[in-house]
C-alpha cells in the first residue's frame, strides 16, 4: 500500500520534466554540431532562438520543486530526489547554453572555409552526449555504478580537449588570417568540454541521490 | 543501528523487555540519552514508543500486569531495582501530557504544589520557586498580575506551558514529554518548540511525538520504534536526511504500511 500516491505522481512528474529539458538539450546539442559542420546559419540561429524554451522548463521545474518542499514536507530520499533535481535541471540548462555557445561560433566562422575536415570535435561531442544521456539514465534508474563509469569518460574528453587546442594553435602560424576561425573552434572545443564536466557533476547529484554521499568525480 | 558515543548520559537503558500480561510492548532495547539534549521518540501507533517514555519515571507500574526485565540506569543507577524511592524518582524526571492539565487551583498553586509536598514552606521560597518556574516557561509576563486566578482560565497553550512549569518546580533534571503539542494550535506548538530548545541548556529532555517536523525541529538525537523495537537511533539530522534502516526511511517519508 502506498500512502503518499498525488506525492508520488508529482515526483514522477518531476521526473519526466527532467528527461524532456534533457531531451530537448541533447537535440540542441547535436543540431549544433551539426550546424558547425556543415556551416548552417539557419539552424545555428534556431538553436539560439530555441534556447528560452530550455530556459522556460528549467524554471517549470524549480518552480515544481519549491510547491513540492512547502506542500509536502519531504524529508530522506524524497528531499534528496527534489534537491538533486533541482541541481540536475541546472546543469542541464548550463549545458544547452553551451549548444548555443556552439551555434555562436558558427556564426561567427560563417561561411569561412574550415581549415580542416571537423572529424575529432564531432567525436569528441558524441563522448560528452553520451555522458549526458548516462548521467540522466543514472538518475532515472539510481544506478550509481553508470554515474560513476562518467567519470573515465570525463578523462577521455579532458585529454581529447587538451589534444586538439594544441593541434588548433598548430595552424595559427600558418594560417594567420583565419586566425578567427582557429579560436572559435579552440571555443567550441572548451563548450564541449563544458557539457562533459556538467554531465559528470549530474553524475555526482545522482550517487547523492542514491547513497546520501558527497563523491567528487571530476578531480 | 547506528552507534553512537556517549560519554555523558542521563539514562542508559541496556537489554529492556516489557510485557504487558502476555503482550511483549518492548524488546531488547538498548538506548542511551544523553544529557541536557532534546531526544524525540517517533513511531507509528503502538510501537511502544508511549510505554517507553513511561518506563524512565516508572510511571508505567501504575499499569496491572506490567512486567520488565533489563537495566534503566538513571545517573548510573538501575532504577528497576527494588531500592528505588519513586518519589524522588519522579521529582528528578518530570513529565508532561499531550493535553495540559492544571489542577483546579490557582496558577501558584499549581507551580507549588510539587514544592509543597516535598516539604518547602516558607512563602517566600515557594514565591521564588513559582517565580523561577514561570519564567523558564516564558509565561511570567503573561500571568504576573494574577498568579492567584484560577489556572483554568488559562488558554491551552498556556495551561500546558504552566504544566511545564509545574514540572520544573520541583528542579528536576530530566523532562517526559508525551505528545506535548498534539492537542495546541500551530502558534502555541511553535512556543512550546522555542521553549524547549531554551530549557535543553539546563534539562535532558525525552519527548515522544507524532509530528515529524517537530521531531527534526526540536531534537539532537531521534530514536525510532516499531512494534516494540528500536529500529534507529542517530542524530536527528542524519534520520532526516539518510536514515539507515530502510524501515525508518519508509515511516519517515509517510509510506509505512
Amino acid at each position: 500500500m502506498t500512502t503518499r500516491s498525488n506525492f508520488d505522481s508529482n515526483l514522477k512528474h518531476l521526473k519526466d520534466m527532467l528527461i524532456e529539458i534533457s531531451r530537448k538539450t541533447e537535440n540542441a546539442l547535436k543540431e549544433s554540431m551539426n550546424a558547425l559542420i556543415i556551416q548552417d546559419i539557419v539552424q545555428a540561429n534556431e538553436i539560439i532562438n530555441c534556447d528560452n524554451i530550455i530556459d522556460e522548463l528549467e524554471h517549470e521545474i524549480n518552480n515544481k520543486a519549491i510547491i513540492l518542499i512547502a506542500k509536502e514536507s519531504p524529508v530522506a530520499r524524497d528531499l534528496r530526489k527534489i534537491i538533486v533535481a533541482l541541481k540536475i535541471s541546472s546543469e542541464v540548462e548550463r549545458i544547452a547554453d553551451n549548444a548555443v555557445n556552439i551555434a555562436k561560433s558558427t556564426l561567427q566562422i560563417g561561411t569561412e572555409k574550415h581549415i580542416k575536415e571537423i572529424i575529432d570535435i564531432p567525436k569528441m561531442m558524441n563522448i560528452a552526449l553520451e555522458m549526458l544521456s548516462d548521467s540522466i539514465t543514472a538518475f532515472l534508474t539510481e544506478d550509481v555504478e553508470l554515474a560513476k563509469s562518467c567519470a573515465e569518460k570525463d578523462d577521455i574528453v579532458d585529454d581529447m580537449y587538451g589534444e586538439l587546442v594544441h593541434e588548433l594553435m598548430g595552424y595559427v602560424q600558418q594560417n594567420p588570417m583565419q586566425m578567427n576561425q582557429i579560436v572559435q573552434l579552440a571555443f567550441v572545443c572548451r563548450y564541449i568540454e563544458r557539457v562533459a564536466d556538467h554531465s559528470t557533476n549530474i553524475a555526482e547529484h545522482v550517487i547523492y541521490l542514491v547513497t546520501g554521499k558527497q563523491m567528487d568525480l571530476n578531480s | 543501528m547506528s552507534v553512537l558515543t556517549y560519554t555523558n548520559h542521563a539514562f542508559d537503558i541496556k537489554d529492556l523487555d516489557l510485557w504487558y500480561g502476555d503482550h511483549h510492548a518492548l524488546k531488547n532495547i538498548n538506548f542511551p540519552i544523553h544529557k541536557k539534549e532534546v531526544t524525540a521518540i517517533i513511531g507509528p501507533s503502538g510501537c511502544g514508543k508511549s510505554t517507553f517514555i513511561k518506563t524512565l519515571n516508572l510511571m508505567i507500574n501504575m499499569v496491572p500486569n506490567v512486567k520488565m526485565t533489563g537495566e534503566i540506569n538513571y545517573n548510573d543507577k538501575n532504577i528497576l531495582s527494588d531500592k528505588t524511592d519513586l518519589v524522588e524518582l519522579r521529582k528528578n524526571v518530570g513529565m508532561v501530557f499531550q493535553k495540559g492539565n492544571p489542577f483546579p487551583q490557582s496558577i501558584f498553586d499549581n507551580i507549588a504544589y510539587g514544592p509543597r509536598i516535598h516539604g518547602i514552606t516558607k512563602k517566600v521560597h515557594l514565591e521564588e520557586i513559582v517565580i523561577k518556574s514561570l519564567m523558564d516557561v516564558a509565561l511570567w509576563g503573561e500571568v504576573k498580575d494574577r498568579l492567584h486566578a484560577p489556572a483554568l482560565g488559562l488558554s491551552g497553550g498556556q495551561q500546558q506551558r504552566l504544566c511545564i512549569a509545574r514540572a520544573l518546580a520541583t528542579k528536576p533534571s530530566v523532562l517526559l514529554m508525551d505528545e506535548p503539542t498534539s492537542a495546541l494550535d500551530p502558534i502555541s506548538t511553535l512556543a512550546i518548540e522555542e521553549l524547549i530548545l531554551e530549557l535543553k541548556e539546563k534539562y535532558t529532555i525525552a519527548i515522544v511525538t507524532h509530528n515529524m517536523q517537530q521531531a527534526a525541529r526540536v531534537s539532537d538525537k531521534t530514536a525510532f520504534f516499531l512494534m516494540g523495537e528500536l529500529v534507529e537511533l542517530d542524530e536527528t539530522s542524519r534520520i532526516f536526511s539518510s536514515p539507515q534502516d530502510k524501515r525508518t526511511e519508509d515511516y519517515i517519508t509517510g509510506r509505512f504500511g
